[in-house]
């Protein structure tokens, strides 16, 4: 370990410090806003709350009689099933294009690109025939599916620049030692891609955790609704009730930031340097 | 014997469920779609519990919507047959909606009009005949503070002198507060100074000597009289009035449940214009229960519509709704007109002008606006703003191209496809590619269903939006048009190519927008990632936590703190210029700095994202060989040159590609912060195609064409920089 000298310490801490005081000062307001039991929009100076009150927080998780509680665990089922299937299907995908050279490769990496430069306000109404056609309108899975395709090509990308940077040998090491293709892609390959398995999954989950347009085309029963649409109907065409909305996006934005912290010890393993050495 | 007692109950049981089905076919179910929220829609729901209880064999579900989505659902779902049976929206769409074939005609006899007030009764006739019952009416009134004014102004006059001894704009306190560049808010001295939209026969006669007299008196409330703030929104009117430094706000009943709950407040009607005597007349809307022309209980869902709309249930929501409502014999009851609340609305009513609902209506809210905030910036004079909003209005409404053959477009498609797969085949047999592919199928398979998925979700839904851009769409019906909207787009007809509007001035900002946004995530996200991954670091987890927050929380709420932020005369940054003896600045009135606003909220939003990933890609790179080269007397600059970047590029380069791509449509920023503001100048492509499809007429067609031509900006742009070719 190198010792480090206590300016560039001192240096690094306040830069840091600076940047999270940027980043945390508009956020104090939304606090504000939630906990003041008022629905006004506050622009004051001082985004210092004057008085603490749970009123908009117990609002939102009783109202309807407690449904809250019901679109929580829809938008987490969603979130969580979009990225179990985003991440299998993007690891499976951006292993075939890291390691094999197969007619139609760049074709198929071209064409994940491609997708993503679709703008979306001309596929709403198609996307909404067809899963009407599917039978998946109003059903979660329905949403899984799109949320799980449209976080795909990011997720392809990404994992198949990382699979790259993982040395060769060690799946050769692994051939002479007579392991299948399958294992040496669930034992080898994907361990190592931690870090970018990682960064996927949150982008996956961030992709449906907070999508509400796509949701409010294809849903129209309220049990089925998902959180980003609950806070949506607290905007309304000439007012919006503030207090409530803050709330909810700090309920919104919890399990993120808790996801974040768990998932954040396999984003900075550093494995890859470790395994060529041993 | 035994088989035919089988067939026997087989056959009991299928009669039964028969009986079943017809049953649970006759057990009618009406649901009801609204957008109410808050005392509105508790109200509303307790009623149907009401009825539900009367009425077992009639029983109604109710779903609410968000009103911002509330709209495109009716028109998606209802021509599906997958909306409500009844819905209660407000009227001014009833044009559009009765046109589209949504709706279902009430007759003379369905219902005792008489009941209702003619004014709301009206509003809901379109082409002669009923589309609606009226539940409720809203319209802007005069909301003031009881400690700072006693006696409500009747007069424009008397308005403008109270609000004076209230305003002191060095202390942030205005006499009046209320959104000056909405039309919408503006209407009331609109059509008190005698101005008027559309005429008997539906021209837009806008442009009159009437009209500049108001704006020119809604500008002299802000710069000669200085009683109203500049820049004024919603968010800016709700903090003012609650924090008591307004004494008046203009403002509807929505307005209501944003007060604070000590706030001392009453409500009066809007004062006469002292000009010309007549009383300002805000915009009425009519709330009202509309039958969907799907419904397979029309009979049914029209009970329940005159359930709603009846004396008791009238009450009921004016009572516990707070709802201003239609029915008349409602306001009998004593609860009601000794209600001052209600009351004053009820007087607002007999001065009010209902929203034309024709369906030129939505052309005419941007121009309009966009001439009340040129006036109030000083661009330009009333008459002259005037006649640009006329100008524009038309291009909204310009005659659409002639119907063209089909045939041509589907000879043309089969021809591409044959030609593709032709050259797709040649190839193949050409480099012999046959036993590559063989010698890879583990490659398909493991490929397959990722392929599969984005061929069905995501590029037919793209290929069928795509075809749209060759039609133009008029009132729920497409006809062909081949090329013409392309056409227009491309030539920059009915527009100059400087003009805002045009696509080549939009597509400069696009890329302007896309490179500075995607360079300053970038560059912020690497330099934080470089700093946390140091192991010396202590509580970097703390910090990576307190990093991604921005990319956390809904950016919807973030977005408009940032445009708060911004604001002129309240936001938090000219404070800090004020605080360091500059002079203040008006962001939003000149495109550097609007734009500057949207990249800096835009950073704000997407450096977390990058700094995720790049956290992520560092990782593989290993140490030892930065520390070699350390080791080796390499400055910080050479490592970073010759060893980080180059080993980062592989993991980075679909981010920086796809983030690219992103910040290209990424339209949302640009709605929230500056609006397009000014004049339209700040739009990037992607937002002018939603305008076109849903502020300026459902222009579907233009829309779409506008939509395949950033496809093929984006497609062009990364196979010249080569971004779809595969590196090893």
């Amino acid at each position: 370990m190198r010792t480090i000298s206590t300016p560039k310490l001192i240096a690094t801490h306040v830069s840091l410090m600076a940047a999270c005081a940027i980043v945390l000062y508009p956020v104090l307001w939304v606090i504000k806003m939630a906990l003041t039991p008022s629905q006004g929009f506050s622009m004051s100076p001082n985004p210092i709350p004057d008085q603490v009150s749970m009123h908009n927080f117990q609002h939102l998780v009783t109202m309807n009689d407690g449904i809250f509680w019901r679109q929580l665990g829809n938008s987490i089922i969603i979130s969580v099933a979009t990225t179990v299937i985003g991440v299998a299907l993007a690891c499976t995908a951006a292993y075939a294009f890291s390691r094999f050279r197969f007619p139609g490769r760049t074709l198929g990496m071209a064409g994940f690109l491609i997708t993503q430069m679709f703008p979306g306000v001309v596929m709403a109404i198609p996307l909404y025939i067809l899963l009407n056609r599917l039978d998946l309108l109003n059903t979660l899975s329905g949403l899984v599916l799109v949320y799980s395709t449209s976080s795909l090509p990011f997720c392809v990308w990404m994992l198949k620049g990382y699979f790259d940077t993982i040395p060769r040998d060690l799946e050769e090491a692994a051939i002479m030692d007579g392991a299948s293709q399958w294992v040496i892609f669930t034992q080898v390959i994907l361990p190592l891609a931690r870090p970018a398995i990682v960064v996927t999954a949150l982008f996956s989950f961030m992709t449906a955790w907070n999508e509400f347009i796509l949701a409010a085309t294809f849903l129209t029963k309220r049990e089925m609704f998902t959180l980003p649409m609950v806070l949506q109907s607290f905007v309304g065409s000439y007012s919006t009730d503030w207090g409530y909305f803050a709330a909810g996006a700090i309920i919104v934005s919890l399990p993120v930031m808790l996801l974040f912290f768990a998932l954040q010890k396999f984003l900075v393993g550093g494995l890859t340097a470790g395994a060529v050495k041993g | 014997m035994i088989r035919t007692r089988r067939a026997l109950r087989a056959l009991v049981l299928a009669w039964a469920l028969v009986c079943c089905i017809i049953q649970t076919a006759w057990a009618d179910e009406i649901t009801l779609w609204h957008s109410y929220r808050g005392a509105e829609q508790e109200t509303l729901e307790g009623l149907l519990k009401e009825w539900n209880a009367q009425h077992p064999e009639l029983t109604v579900t109710a779903e609410p919507f968000a009103p911002g989505v509330y709209t495109s659902k009716l028109t998606n779902d209802i021509p599906q047959g997958n909306g409500p049976d009844l819905f209660i929206a407000a009227h001014e769409r009833v044009g559009d909606w009765s046109q589209t074939k949504l709706l279902r005609e009430w007759t003379e006899q369905d219902a005792s009009w008489a009941s209702y007030h003619p004014t709301t009764v009206e509003a809901l006739v379109y082409d002669g005949k009923r589309w609606g019952i009226p539940l409720s009416y809203k319209s802007v009134a005069l909301f003031y503070n009881t400690e700072m004014v006693q006696v409500p102004p009747d007069t424009t006059d008397a308005l403008i002198a109270e609000a004076k001894k209230h305003t002191a704009s060095k202390e942030k306190r205005y006499g009046l507060v209320y959104e000056s560049t909405n039309m919408y808010m503006h209407a009331g001295w609109l059509f008190g100074f005698g101005g008027q939209i559309f005429d008997a026969q539906g021209n837009f006669v806008l442009e009159s000597a009437e009209s500049a007299d108001s704006f020119a008196f809604a500008r002299a409330l802000v710069n000669e009289h200085g009683v109203v703030p500049e820049e004024a929104d919603g968010t800016l009117v709700s903090h003012l009035f609650n924090s008591r430094q307004a004494a008046f706000a203009i403002n509807g009943p929505w307005f209501l449940g944003e007060l604070d709950k000590d706030l001392p407040y009453a409500i009066a009607p809007l004062p006469i214009v002292s000009s010309t005597g007549q009383p300002a007349k805000p915009f009425l809307t009519v709330e009202a229960a509309f039958i969907s022309a799907r419904t397979e209980n029309p009979d049914g869902a029209r009970q329940v519509a005159l359930f709603l709309a009846d004396r008791q249930a009238s009450i009921t929501r004016a009572i516990k709704g707070r709802q201003p409502v239609a029915n008349l014999s409602a306001y009998q009851d004593r609860r009601l007109s000794e209600d001052r609340v209600l009351m004053t609305f009820r007087r607002q009513l007999d001065a009010s002008v209902p929203m034309p609902n024709r369906p030129e209506m939505s052309s005419v809210w941007e121009p309009t606006n966009r001439a009340l905030r040129r006036v109030m910036r000083g661009a330009v004079e009333p008459d002259a703003a005037l006649t640009e909003a006329k100008a524009l209005f038309e291009v909204f409404q310009r005659p659409p191209p002639k119907e063209r053959s089909l045939a041509p477009l589907i000879t043309g498609l089969a021809l591409l496809l044959l030609i593709a797969l032709a050259i797709g085949a040649r190839r193949f047999m050409r480099e012999n590619m046959w036993p590559q592919v063989k010698a890879n199928l583990p490659a398909y398979v493991y490929l397959a269903p990722a392929i599969l998925g984005m061929m069905i979700l995501i590029v037919i839904p793209f290929v069928v939006g795509s075809i749209v851009s060759l039609f133009v769409h008029t009132q729920g019906s497409f006809t062909f048009v081949g090329i013409e909207n392309f056409y227009r787009i491309i030539t920059s007809q009915d527009y100059g190519v400087t003009d805002p509007l045009s696509f080549y001035f939009t597509l400069l900002v696009t890329v302007m927008w896309t490179a500075i946004n995607v360079f300053l995530h970038v560059s912020i996200g690497m330099g934080l990632a470089l700093l946390l991954r140091e192991p010396w670091l202590k509580m970097r987890g703390i910090y990576r936590v307190l990093l991604i927050v921005p990319w956390a929380v809904p950016n919807y709420i973030t977005a408009l703190i940032w445009k708060g932020m911004f604001h002129k005369q309240f936001g938090a940054i000219n404070g800090v210029l004020d605080a360091l003896g500059l002079e203040p600045v008006s962001w939003f009135s000149k495109f550097s700095t609007a734009f500057a606003a949207n990249v800096t909220t835009n950073t704000w939003l997407g450096f977390p994202f990058m700094m995720v990933v790049i956290l992520g890609a560092l990782q593989a790179i290993p140490r030892d060989l930065e520390e070699a080269a350390e080791v080796d007397g390499a400055s910080w600059w050479q490592r970073m040159r010759y060893v980080t970047l180059p080993l980062l590029r592989p993991s980075l380069v679909p981010a920086v590609v796809l983030g690219t791509v992103w910040t290209f449509n990424m339209f949302n920023i640009i709605y929230l912060v500056s609006g397009g503001e000014p004049d339209g100048a700040t739009e990037i492509l992607i937002s002018e195609s939603y305008k076109w499809a849903f502020e300026r007429q459902n222009q579907y067609g233009y829309a779409a064409a506008y939509s395949v031509l950033i496809f093929l900006v984006l497609l062009a742009y990364s196979a010249s920089t080569g971004q779809l070719k595969t590196r090893d």
